[in-house]
């Protein structure tokens, strides 16, 4: 029979029992429509903590700092020490800028300081932050709001160092606050005006080395972060936060000073560290390798994001199978459903073979009515699916606005899950459908006619 | 006894020494027991017996519907017991038509839906097709009725749309297995003379079972008997 005319027939066999086949499509569909919703939830979770990481600069983030001979970042064992040793300055910056899928070199730039407010002092560590963290989630639910500008004279103080400045700290938005600091100051600068303290002039060789001065300079506090938007690269921990164009401008005294003196590797200044944005995770290991290379310590959450997505993996795949129970008790629907259809029509089968219909004829009948079930279910149920997603994602948004915190998409059905679903439906129907399709099939038409 | 014809390329169907036996628990019925018959082409054969003397069993072995336990069931030439299960739907299709007691109408479809389910079976183009069952419900005096379901018809009115269906392939042989049985005799004379009609005006083969000998006698230009699986006279 030709394709048009056995899904015409199947058609019509499935509307004459109209309401049977209707709640076993409905079956289908709600099976299809659980997988997908478990499924939509993994998607959407995988999705946001991906997103949220991404915008981190976790994922697509390798942090440099200069070879300290020392224990390396993050105490892993594998780590190979760079092959030689190179100052972590403007030139090395420059040069890892221009790297293949590099988007961004900044360094990190904190350094001790002594706050003062209305009198008192608060000793703490100030973090440069770089304008892309604008838009990277890290500032998401402030209080107040980002810099105004990248060479702004304003300040973001961490919630925990905020609540010792003042009580309630939504009443410091707005205010000014003294920053004393350690400068570094060339030397020859600083000799003539005979500053407190140098270091690093070699008896009777040429001046190398800079001098400490204190200086104080005004920031006014435009927000209040509750989250720690230094994220997991952060030493030192800052608690309070200016732009990075600010920070660098400051001059303040680094750690890596000392060593620098130590190396005697010029008067230009080094950075204690440098942050690499890559513009894909996926490229995060060769720009990494490039780096050590060069003669750097290097360290990235590679490892990391590997471990989330197995997590992820599994944690789809427990979904699904909570999602599959559904299916599978739907797919019974579709073979009680053909057998009754056997049953019923069994005089029919009779007549169409008397007619000349083969067993493929009468088979290939039958697996386009479970085709056909299945095809309706696997759509209705991909979006029932999706319907229940977005009902999740808008309870959820309810819960977390209540509680002030920014709205998030829980779910989301990508295109091969909608696609797969139909799919799905569609081969399982016809897997259901094997057993009542050979048998009626297989159905002797003189007993089939001979059937009241 | 048996009554033999000679065989040859004039024969529509052939039967020779056929048997259909089933077993039902430790007793074996012999349902068709060594027949051997030979029915030529165009002729009106009508198939005489009491009830359970086995003529349906042997109308449906000559049907391709059944098949025999042993003997050969020749049709155009070919044993319908050595063809596959395909072959013999395809014989059901092109070469043998059937009209059945119970007229066997789908409920659910229309005349013109039941009369095209035997050309979509047999791939005939859309094109053709509604031409071919027009025809075959005008031949049956149908064609006013076509957007019909069975159950707005007389018995009559079915027989005939069920004859209709049957003939819509033109095949060879039509098989009638007591269509005058659910009908009153008025009507039943009625679809009679329509086999009879296509029989004369499209040299078609009859085969007739029934257990009305008046009728059979009337009709069909020959007569076999059967009695318990064995054919009595010819």
């Amino acid at each position: 029979m030709k394709v048009r005319d056995l899904a015409e027939l199947a058609a019509r066999n499935l509307r004459e029992a109209l309401l049977r086949n209707s709640l076993t499509t409905l079956g289908i569909a709600v099976g299809i429509a659980s997988l997908v919703a478990m499924l939509s939830l993994g998607v959407g979770l995988q999705r946001l903590a991906t997103e949220r990481l991404e915008q981190s600069g976790l994922f697509n983030a390798v942090f440099v700092r200069p070879d300290s001979g020392l224990r390396r970042f993050g105490g892993r064992p594998d780590s190979t020490p760079p092959a030689k040793t190179a100052p972590l300055d403007l030139k090395a910056r420059q040069a890892i800028a221009h790297l293949a899928d590099v988007q961004e070199v900044y360094p990190q730039v904190r350094f001790l300081t002594e706050i003062r407010y209305e009198g008192n002092s608060y000793p703490t560590a100030i973090a440069g932050i770089p304008e892309s963290d604008r838009s990277g989630g890290a500032f998401d639910g402030m209080q107040g709001r980002f810099f105004s500008s990248p060479t702004a004279d304003e300040a973001i103080l961490q919630i925990g160092f905020a609540q010792r400045l003042a009580p309630q700290p939504e009443t410091l938005i707005g205010r000014q606050i003294i920053v004393r600091y350690a400068k570094r100051q060339p030397l020859a600068a600083a000799e003539s005006k005979k500053g407190p303290a140098n270091a690093g002039s070699s008896p009777g060789g040429p001046a190398e080395g800079f001098s400490i001065v204190l200086q104080e300079t005004r920031l006014q506090i435009v927000g209040i972060v509750k989250t720690d938007p230094e994220g997991f690269g952060g030493f030192g921990r800052g608690q309070l936060f200016v732009p990075l164009g600010v920070a660098e401008a400051l001059h303040a005294t680094q750690s890596t000073d000392l060593r620098q003196v130590l190396r005697g590797s010029g008067p230009e200044p080094t950075y204690a560290a440098l942050t690499v944005r890559v513009t894909r995770p996926t490229q995060v290991a060769a720009v990494e390798a490039t780096i050590k290379k060069m003669g750097f310590e290097t360290f990235s959450l590679l490892d990391t994001t590997r471990n989330l997505r197995l997590f992820f993996t599994v944690f789809d795949l427990l979904l699904g199978i909570f999602g599959g129970l559904a299916l599978v008790v739907a797919t019974l629907g579709i073979v009680n459903t053909l057998v009754m259809a056997i049953l019923e029509r069994r005089r029919e089968i009779g007549v169409l073979k008397a007619l000349g219909a083969a067993d493929g004829d009468v088979r290939q009948l039958f697996f386009s009515e479970a085709a056909v079930m299945g095809l309706l279910g696997g759509i209705f149920g991909t979006g029932l699916g999706w319907a229940i997603g977005r009902a999740l994602t808008f309870g959820t948004d309810l819960y977390l606005r209540r509680r002030n915190l920014p709205a998030v998409d829980i779910s989301f059905v990508p295109w091969w899950l909608a696609l797969g679903a139909v799919v799905f439906a569609v081969a399982v129907s016809l897997l259901a459908g094997i057993y009542p399709a050979s048998r009626a099939a297989r159905l002797d038409p003189v007993e089939a006619l001979r059937y009241e | 006894m048996e009554a033999t014809l000679q065989a040859g390329d004039g024969f529509a169907i052939q039967a020779e020494c056929v048997s259909r036996h089933f077993q039902m628990g430790g007793t074996l019925i012999r349902a068709v027991d060594e027949v051997t018959l030979s029915i030529r082409k165009g002729e009106f054969v009508g198939l005489l017996g009491s009830s359970g003397s086995g003529k349906s069993t042997l109308l449906n072995l000559m049907a391709g519907l059944d098949r025999p336990t042993s003997g050969t069931m020749t049709a155009g030439g070919r044993n319908l017991a050595e063809l596959s299960s395909r072959e013999l739907a395809r014989y059901r299709n092109q070469t043998a038509g059937m009209v059945f007691q119970a007229f066997n109408l789908l409920p659910r479809m229309t005349l013109e839906e039941n009369v095209e389910l035997p050309l979509r079976l047999a791939e005939v183009d859309r094109g053709e097709r509604a031409g071919r069952v027009r025809e075959a419900l005008e031949r049956v005096h149908l064609e006013n009725r076509s957007g019909h379901r069975p159950g707005e018809l007389s018995g009559g009115e079915q027989q005939r749309a069920a004859i209709a269906r049957a003939l819509v392939n033109r095949p060879a042989i039509l098989f009638a297995d007591e269509p005058t049985g659910n009908l009153d005799s008025a009507t039943g004379e009625e679809i009679l003379n329509l086999l009879r009609e296509i029989n004369q005006t499209l040299a078609a083969t009859i085969v007739l079972v029934t257990h009305e000998r008046p009728l059979a006698e009337r009709f069909a230009g020959r007569t076999a008997f059967l009695r318990d699986g064995k054919l009595a006279a010819a």
